[in-house]
C-alpha cells in the first residue's frame, strides 16, 4: 500500500491493482474500489447474465486481491489450532477446510480456508482482513511455525457446471479432485495449486498461480467456449443465494459461529468432549453456546413481495420494533425473488416463520427460509 | 415533442398538451447496471418539481428518482413494473416510469436541452 503524503490533505491512497488489471480494463470491466483494490464489479454482459452463466456454464473471477499464506514447520497444524475452532492437525493431504478466527468473546475475526499441503498449511484470507490475519498469525504463532504470506501469486476462481469439462481439455488430473480437494497442476504450461471449492454453490476450482503468469491463465481459460469473465457483482449474488457468509457483513466480531450457524466448521475434536476441545480464543463463550443454544441466529429470508431488502434494513416485530437486522440481501437472479440473510432472536428462526423488513418506512413481508436459496452441487465423486 | 434532462440523468419528453413522460436515461441505465425492481409513484399523488416520486433498484443499490416538474402522477408503465429489465433495454421509451399533468410548464426551462445533456455525460 503506497503511504500517503501526510502533509497533504486526505485525497485517498491510490487503488491497488491485481495481475489482471490491465486484463480486466480490455474486456471492458466497471471497476470498483474493494479492500483498497480497484476490481472489476461488473463485465459488459452484466451482473444478472454473469451470475446465470456461472449456474448455468462457467465464468472466471479474479480473487488475487485476497491473501495467500504458508505456514511451515512441524508444529504448524497444532499451532492454529490455537487460533480456530477446527480441527487442523486431522486434516488430511491435499484436504481444505473452511476455518473461523476467532475472538476471545468468541465472535469472528475473519473466515478462511485452510488446505494440508505435503509439507505446510496453505491458507486463503480475505483481502479485507489479510494485513491484520497476518499480524495475528505472527504475535501468536512466530515462535511455533514459519508464517509465509505469498504476495507475488494471484487467485483465479474458475466456477459452474461446465468448469470440469473445461478442466478436462486443459488439465485432466484435476477432474479427479472431489470437493474440498486439492492438487498441483500443469494449466497451458503453467504450475498452479488447485482446489475443488469456490464461493458460488456451483462445482469450480480455485486456482493459485504465480502472479507474472496469472494473465496468460485468465486468458487460457476465458478463451474456452464455456468461460465468460464475472466480476464481484455476481460473485456477491451468487454466493448469497448459496447461503454463504460474506465477512464484515453476515459475520464479524460481534457474531459467534454458534449464532452464525457456522457449527458445522467447529469438528468434533473441538468441541467439548473432543480430543483437542477449546484451546481457541472465545472457546468458554462458543461452548456454553453449543451446549445451549445461541438467543439470536442467522436465517435465510425470502422476500413474499418484489422489494429488494437490503442489509442494514431492521426486522421489526408486530409493534414496529427493531428485534433484528438484515446482514446481506438482493434480489436472487436463479431463485427470483428478494432474498436475504439476517440475525433474528432465535425464537423466529424456524423456517417458515413471517417476519417483517423495514424497507423505506413500510414493513415488507418475508419468510424465514433454510439455506441455501439455490442447492449446492459441489462435485462428491 | 420536446425531450429535456435532469443533471440526475432522467428525461422528460413533452408537448403544448397532454401529459408529459418521465424515464430515466441510457446513460443512467448503464451506471445502475440491471434493474431489478422499481418503485413507481401513485397515481393521483402531486409532488414538487424535485421530489421523490419512486425508486429504482438495481442488483447491487437502490436510486432515487425525483420529480423533474412538480405535478400530479396520471399514469404509471405497468409493463415496467412487470419487467425492470426494460429500464436497460428500451430506457427512453418503453422503459419510461411516469406521466405527470406538469403544473407549471416554466418548469421546463431549467432543464437540460440534449446538447447540454451530452456535455454532462461527456464530462461525467
Amino acid at each position: 500500500m503506497t503511504p500517503t503524503d501526510p502533509t497533504t490533505t486526505a485525497s485517498p491512497a491510490p487503488l491497488l491493482h491485481t495481475p489482471l488489471y490491465a486484463l480486466h480494463l480490455e474486456l471492458g470491466a466497471k471497476m470498483v474500489p474493494f479492500a483498497g483494490y480497484a476490481m472489476p464489479v461488473s463485465y459488459p454482459q452484466g451482473i444478472l447474465a454473469e451470475h446465470r452463466q456461472c449456474r448455468d456454464s462457467a465464468v472466471l473471477f479474479d480473487v488475487s486481491h485476497m491473501g495467500q499464506l504458508r505456514l511451515h514447520g512441524k508444529e504448524a497444524a497444532a499451532a492454529l489450532e490455537t487460533l480456530v475452532p477446527v480441527d487442523v492437525i486431522g486434516l488430511a493431504p491435499g484436504k481444505q477446510r473452511y476455518a473461523l478466527f476467532t475472538n476471545d468473546a468468541g465472535g469472528i475475526l475473519d473466515d478462511l480456508m485452510v488446505t494440508r499441503r505435503d509439507d505446510h498449511l496453505f491458507l486463503i484470507v480475505n483481502a479485507a482482513c489479510k494485513e491484520a490475519d497476518t499480524a495475528h498469525l505472527r504475535a501468536h504463532l512466530a515462535t511455533r511455525c514459519l508464517i509465509e504470506p505469498l504476495p507475488e501469486r494471484a487467485l483465479l476462481a474458475l466456477q459452474g457446471p461446465k468448469a470440469a469439462a473445461v478442466m478436462e481439455r486443459l488439465a485432466p488430473e484435476l477432474t479427479k479432485l472431489t470437493f474440498m480437494t486439492g492438487a498441483d497442476a500443469i494449466i497451458h504450461g503453467i504450475a498452479c495449486f488447485a482446489t475443488r471449492s469456490g464461493y458460488t454453490g456451483e462445482d469450480g476450482f480455485e486456482i493459485s498461480v504465480a502472479a507474472l503468469e496469472a494473465e496468460a491463465l485468465a486468458r487460457a481459460l476465458l478463451a474456452e467456449p464455456e468461460v465468460a469473465p464475472a466480476g464481484l457483482g455476481a460473485r456477491d449474488t451468487l454466493r448469497l443465494e448459496a447461503g454463504l457468509c460474506l465477512y464484515g457483513h453476515d459475520i464479524d466480531t460481534t457474531t459467534t459461529p454458534v449464532q452464525a450457524g457456522l457449527t458445522w466448521a467447529i469438528q468434533k475434536a473441538r468441541r467439548p468432549g473432543g480430543a483437542r476441545a477449546g484451546g481457541y480464543p472465545g472457546d468458554s463463550v462458543i461452548s456454553a453456546q453449543l451446549a445451549d443454544g445461541a438467543s439470536s441466529k442467522r436465517v435465510g429470508l425470502v422476500g413474499l413481495e418484489r422489494v429488494p431488502v437490503r442489509e442494514g434494513a431492521a426486522i421489526v416485530d408486530d409493534a414496529g420494533v427493531g428485534v433484528g437486522r438484515v446482514t446481506s440481501g438482493t434480489v436472487g437472479p436463479s431463485v427470483g425473488q428478494p432474498i436475504a440473510m439476517a440475525y433474528v432472536p432465535a425464537g423466529l428462526a424456524t423456517p417458515g416463520t413471517m417476519v417483517h423488513a423495514d424497507v423505506r418506512g413500510k414493513r415488507q413481508p418475508m419468510r424465514v427460509s433454510p439455506l441455501p436459496f439455490a442447492p449446492h452441487r459441489y462435485f462428491r465423486g | 415533442m420536446t425531450v429535456k434532462y435532469t443533471s440526475d440523468h432522467e428525461w422528460i419528453s413533452f408537448d403544448e398538451a397532454g401529459p408529459a413522460t418521465v424515464g430515466i436515461t441510457q446513460h443512467a441505465q448503464d451506471a445502475l447496471g440491471d434493474v431489478v425492481f422499481v418503485d413507481l409513484p401513485a397515481i393521483g399523488k402531486t409532488f414538487e418539481k424535485g421530489a421523490v416520486a419512486g425508486v429504482v433498484e438495481s442488483v447491487k443499490a437502490a436510486a432515487d428518482l425525483y420529480m423533474p416538474v412538480g405535478g400530479e402522477i396520471v399514469e404509471v408503465n405497468e409493463a415496467l413494473r412487470a419487467d425492470p429489465s426494460l429500464a436497460n433495454s428500451d430506457p427512453q421509451a418503453a422503459g419510461w416510469f411516469f406521466k405527470v399533468k406538469v403544473a407549471d410548464p416554466g418548469e421546463t426551462d431549467a432543464l437540460l436541452d440534449q446538447g447540454a445533456y451530452d456535455e454532462l455525460v461527456k464530462n461525467a
